[in-house]
């Protein structure tokens, strides 16, 4: 069992108060593609991803990245039952979608950069330790159904 | 793989971190040992506390060697250059190669905290490519 303190809860709760989805989750998602090109690996259904421009314009990488920030929910909302709230999830990246897991580490960095981009100064290098070690938990849950 | 543009972007912006060299480097190293807390062992002997002189001295020299290493990429000057600290690193720091990840990182979370916006994604992937890079090269002697 992962154990919280009461600073880390309070910070994690804040940057989700802070952040609107579909802002910070296209932002995040269109980073991903551009910093780490072999992601695109996995949206080739998306059409155009030629360039940074194509990307930053594109209409489905704008959808999906909302998509994919929300499926932090249910991890924010229940801090202490990460691992088991994630098991869907996982299965579906692992059986259906086939994403290498060593991706969730990439994608999980770039919201963490987009964040930091939006609070600046206010992302203090704690708020960092513990965003870092949420989004640790959520990928660490979502990489466990590989077999 | 770093083209043309993205070297000018990476002259530019290095540029225009320099005059806060050991705002950005203290940081840097204050972010890494506080979410990588392994990362202090490293530098037990010294004070790690925010803005201690240590701290500051040394975030000052890591990001003007960063900057500087930005007006030779490519070439054959890049590597030659960072002979003194790739031997140091090698011999005597003796760093465990996945650190200089942790500190890229982090190097790229103070980076969007002091530009924000202007650090576009264009910033962010070029940013990142150079820093390992470099750090590829001062890992280059350790075995």
């Amino acid at each position: 069992m992962v154990e919280w303190t009461e600073e880390e809860r309070s910070f994690i709760q804040e940057i989700f108060s802070k952040i609107k989805y579909e802002d910070v989750g296209p932002k995040s998602l269109c980073r991903a593609l551009i910093v780490y090109p072999w992601t695109q690996r996995y949206f080739a259904h998306f059409g155009n991803l030629y360039n940074e421009d194509a990307i930053m314009g594109n209409p489905e990488v704008a959808r999906h990245g909302a998509v994919v920030l929300h499926g932090l929910d249910a991890a924010v909302k229940n801090m202490d039952n990460i691992k088991s709230n994630y098991a869907e999830l996982g299965e579906l990246h692992s059986e259906k979608l086939h994403v290498d897991p060593d991706n969730f580490k990439l994608m999980a960095d770039c919201i963490t950069v987009v964040i930091a981009t939006q609070m600046r100064a206010s992302f203090t290098p704690a708020m960092q330790a513990a965003w870092y070690k949420f989004l640790s938990v959520v990928v660490s849950a979502l990489s466990r159904q590989y077999h | 793989m770093l083209s043309a543009r993205e070297r000018e972007l990476l002259i530019e912006l290095w540029d225009r971190l320099t005059p806060a060299a050991e705002h950005i480097g203290s940081e840097a190293l204050l972010r890494m040992f506080t979410t990588f807390p392994k990362t202090k062992t490293y530098f037990a002997h010294l004070d790690l506390t925010a803005r201690s002189e240590h701290l500051r001295s040394i975030g000052k020299r890591i990001v003007e060697a960063i900057a500087e290493g930005t007006r030779h990429i490519g070439t054959a000057q890049f590597t030659a250059n960072l002979s003194y600290l790739s031997r140091f690193h090698a011999y005597q720091l003796r760093i465990h190669p996945t650190n200089f990840k942790l500190f890229n990182h982090c190097m790229l979370v103070t980076l969007a905290c002091y530009l924000g916006e202007d650090f576009s994604p264009r910033a962010h992937a070029a940013t990142d490519k150079y820093l390992s890079a470099y750090a590829a090269v001062l890992a280059e002697k350790f075995r």
